[in-house]
């Protein structure tokens, strides 16, 4: 049987895979923005899971709510991204701080 | 049982492509295995009962973000093996963080001990179909941080507009207002030029 922990751990490995996705690709902000969608998946996995065990839809709303902000940082990501490029040639982050001004 | 089992491959399928997505060496094989770990958290979200949220899932994610992501790795000429060139120094410390920070979780996921509303190891029966009971708490309870959650998107649609356009020189445009202002007394003129000569333009 299925119980709450299983979903917890699940949530569990997928964050820490998220933040390992960060510490290594610190270079490439596609492959970040990736993590970090990685992430809030794992959130949503919480929230879904309590809400489902519990009986009360408001995690379920919350995490609608999570992916609308979720989506909303993507494209504004994904956009800077792209204004970044063609400033600059390059995508490396590490590079960002000549942006200024 | 059906669902123990469904739940094992749904989740070794969700860690293992999100391991992909990290560890793959192109980056549009990282979006479709960034696709393969929504579907299958999809799958999760229905062993849980939460079908909307599921659907939504699927719909947001693989349809709109995946796709989004897929448009700008494939749009931009980027060199990746040279985004990578830290990868490997960056591996041991990363691993060890990412190591002692699942530890951590999993060391106080086990610590928890559910109250007794947590106690009990199925999904209560939903009374209602989910669609239902999520489209009656968000049109009531939650319609102010539904509506805000619509702003946000309409923001955020606005700002990827404006922080993407620009104004490109080389194409001749209609001006609709000068088309307008002009009238023929100031378009045409009446000359009588004598024999052999042509017209000053």
């Amino acid at each position: 049987m299925i119980t709450l922990a299983h979903y917890l751990t699940v949530a569990a490995i997928l964050f820490t895979i998220g933040v390992l996705g960060i510490f290594l690709n610190r270079r490439n902000i596609i492959l970040m923005l990736m993590a970090i969608e990685l992430i809030l998946l794992a959130v949503n996995i919480n929230l879904i899971a309590f809400s489902a065990y519990l009986g009360d839809l408001t995690g379920q709303v919350m995490a609608m709510f999570v992916l609308t902000v979720a989506a909303a940082e993507a494209a504004i990501g994904l956009a800077i991204l792209v204004i970044f490029f063609r400033r600059r040639g390059s995508i490396a982050v590490d590079a960002a701080d000549r942006m200024r001004g | 049982m059906i669902a123990l089992l469904a739940f094992y491959l749904f989740a070794t399928l969700t860690i293992a492509s999100a391991v992909a997505v990290i560890f793959a060496r192109n980056p549009v094989h990282s979006v479709l295995w960034l696709i393969l770990a929504f579907f299958n958290a999809a799958g999760l979200f229905l062993l849980l009962g939460a079908e909307f949220v599921a659907m939504l899932l699927v719909i947001v994610y693989v349809g709109a973000v995946a796709v989004l992501f897929l448009f700008v790795v494939m749009m931009l000429d980027i060199d990746f093996s040279q985004l990578r060139s830290g990868f490997n120094r960056n591996l041991p410390f990363g691993l060890i963080v990412a190591l002692v920070l699942m530890t951590e979780i999993i060391v106080a996921i086990s610590a928890w001990r559910a109250g007794p509303a947590l106690s009990g190891s199925h999904v209560p029966q939903a009374v209602q179909p989910n669609i239902v009971a999520l489209g009656q708490l968000l049109y009531s309870r939650y319609l102010f941080p539904f509506e805000i959650a619509g702003l946000i998107l309409l923001v955020a649609m606005i700002g990827a507009i404006v922080l993407t356009q620009r104004k490109r020189r080389d194409t001749r445009g209609q001006n609709v207002s000068r088309q307008v202002r002009r009238n023929p007394k100031r378009a045409t003129r009446n000359t009588q030029p004598g024999i052999g000569q042509g017209v000053e333009l």
